[in-house]
């Protein structure tokens, strides 16, 4: 039982990953921008969801309020500042870099150095009875969330026509442009989408794993991880990746508690050596 | 006269002025001095990967860091001479990159990069988990200068120490990157498949360039460790590969002088900015957008920008 337990609390980890690695996956596969700022839109977007719900008690108005703002603030940053470089990738790494340190300092300005930690909404405070145990009802709901986003987020690619012009510029922008698809438009929307996406796993996030300074940089190395070993530019490589990582890395904590990380990076390290690419990415 | 008297001539300059500075410089300042040309050593080794071969590296800080573990780890754990360390640190981080190197070339641009910052994380997550070895967030306080008949305990004998082991190094690489060796590396920078086609063996001039890179990091690091008198895991943390990252593009990528410049600059500032407000973060932050908006090339970058519009009427 619990293996059960220790899996499910992988998955639901693994969905929070989802969330972040799809938006640094879809960036990179239209843009072949490497997003580092992505970490900095999570841990500003759980700090802005913290300040909604403690003022408005709130928990559905943190999440709108924290993901609406973070896709702004993502929307901007791409068109005044990345597009001028486009497909150029060392300026767009240190911009990206330079954006992080000032998100970093920024925050820790505003919201302390104490880590800190968002209500759990009520509803969510019981747990459900499994066997011998009582697993919380929150980390089912974060395991549903997950599995609506990815659906939402297929279907919006396959049966959507913003999600056929993506398909259409993931694969070829200039052709793409030259068709009469605006893709500069589509680049600043999908940047606002992965950051407000990242926004979603920082509040989400809030509840169960705290806020603090230096969260941005360990949850960019989980994103890298789990984009690596799915393959960037691919949603289904970021479920699948995810949902490995996540589980990976509930067993490397249970288990070997001083080498959690190591549990992580070593498969990683062996599908690399496999395969490049990632499991599901293109080359 | 020649171009090429001129900076032989500017370089015999700066060496004299370096040699004079313990006279005119307090110790607090010669203390920085120091620094900026440990942090210029390492710098000018992350350039021989980015500027030399073309290779972005976000884990230049493992081999930083991994030298001076070791270094602090035989001195403290073990007992080892200081001295004695020196080389062992050297291998260490040679070894190390001669481990990720296999790993990292497997990819290259954006995957290459993440790959890179992810091993050293690796690294930086044994660091600060290993509690009953390396202490974890504490670090390892008492690591002691070498002693070779004279002490380097004083600012000056430990600046001199340093300017010999960097100018060393400073010419090693030099002399590397003006071998065939060092040509070759250019030409994979601007085609890799043209080299191929030429004959040569890319993969291992690009695992040689990371292996070479990584002693030199690890020469930077061990004196960092002598420096501090300390070791801890922010050696090894991304900010540390990141500096190093703006140190190289802010000098200019792909000369020695242009990253050593950009190191000095990145550390003066970091001393100036510090003793002024606690914000060096978002400091640091905003210099990289600026350099980034302005000059992408660096300051190298901007002169030879100058330069060639004076030439033109």
């Amino acid at each position: 039982m619990t293996w059960v337990i220790h899996i499910l609390n992988g998955i639901a980890f693994g969905m929070l990953l989802f969330l972040l690695a799809a938006g640094l996956s879809l960036i990179y596969g239209l843009m072949k921008i490497l997003n580092l700022t992505h970490g900095s839109f999570y841990l500003v977007g759980g700090y802005i969801g913290l300040t909604v719900m403690q003022r408005t008690g709130s928990f559905v108005l943190a999440l709108v309020v924290a993901v609406a703002a973070v896709a702004l603030v993502g929307a901007a940053i791409e068109r005044f500042f990345l597009r001028r470089f486009h497909l150029d990738e060392l300026p767009q790494t240190l911009l990206t870099f330079g954006f992080l340190f000032i998100f970093a300092d920024l925050s820790l300005w505003i919201w302390g150095g104490n880590p800190l930690m968002l209500n759990m909404p009520e509803i969510f405070q019981h747990s459900m009875p499994m066997g011998y145990y009582a697993y919380p009802v929150y980390r089912l709901f974060l395991i549903a969330i997950g599995l609506v986003v990815a659906g939402g987020l297929w279907w919006f690619q396959e049966h959507t026509r913003i999600g056929t012009m993506l398909r259409a510029g993931v694969d070829d922008a200039e052709i793409a442009r030259a068709l009469g698809i605006n893709v500069s438009l589509l680049f600043t929307l999908i940047f606002a989408v992965g950051a407000g996406l990242a926004a979603l796993a920082g509040v989400l996030a809030g509840p169960v794993l705290s806020l603090y300074p230096g969260a941005d940089f360990e949850v960019l190395i989980f994103a890298f991880v789990v984009v690596i070993v799915g393959g960037l530019g691919s949603l289904r490589g970021a479920l699948a990746g995810a949902l490995l990582i996540g589980i990976l890395d509930d067993f490397g904590k249970a288990f070997f508690p001083e080498f959690a990380l190591f549990t992580v990076f070593v498969p990683m390290a062996v599908i690399l050596v496999i395969r490049p690419t990632g499991l599901f990415g293109r080359r | 006269m020649t171009a090429r008297a001129w900076t032989i001539i500017g370089c015999f300059a700066v060496l004299a002025l370096l040699f004079m500075l313990p006279e005119v410089l307090r110790p607090y300042y010669l203390a920085l001095v120091t620094k900026m040309l440990i942090f210029a050593l390492f710098a000018m080794s992350l350039d021989l990967l980015l500027g030399y071969t073309g290779l972005a590296s976000l884990g230049h800080a493992a081999y930083f860091g991994v030298a001076a573990y070791t270094i602090a780890l035989l001195i403290v754990r073990a007992g080892v001479d200081s001295g004695l360390a020196f080389p062992v640190a050297l291998v260490a981080a040679a070894a190390t990159g001669a481990l990720f190197a296999p790993l990292a070339l497997r990819a290259r641009g954006s995957y290459f990069l993440m790959i890179t910052f992810a091993l050293a994380q690796v690294v930086w997550s044994v660091a600060f988990g290993w509690r009953s070895l390396t202490n974890g967030d504490d670090g390892i306080p008492d690591v002691v200068r070498p002693d070779f008949g004279w002490s380097l305990d004083s600012t000056t004998s430990f600046y001199y120490f340093v300017l010999a082991i960097v100018g060393l190094a400073t010419l090693l690489l030099v002399a590397i990157v003006g071998s065939p060796f060092g040509r070759a590396l250019r030409g994979i920078r601007e085609s890799e498949s043209r080299m191929q086609a030429l004959g040569y063996n890319v993969w291992r001039y690009q695992y040689v360039a990371f292996v070479l890179a990584a002693a030199f990091a690890g020469i930077a690091g061990a004196l960092y460790a002598y420096y501090n008198r300390f070791v801890g895991p922010e050696y090894l943390y991304v900010v540390q590969s990141a500096e190093a990252l703006i140190m190289v593009i802010l000098g200019g990528a792909g000369t020695l002088i242009g990253p050593a410049i950009g190191a000095g600059l990145i550390v003066f500032l970091e001393d100036f900015v510090s003793s002024m407000t606690a914000h060096w973060v978002l400091v640091l932050g905003i210099i990289y957008v600026l350099v980034t908006l302005f000059a992408p090339r660096g300051l190298i970058g901007l002169v030879d920008q100058l330069r060639q519009r004076r030439v033109k009427p």
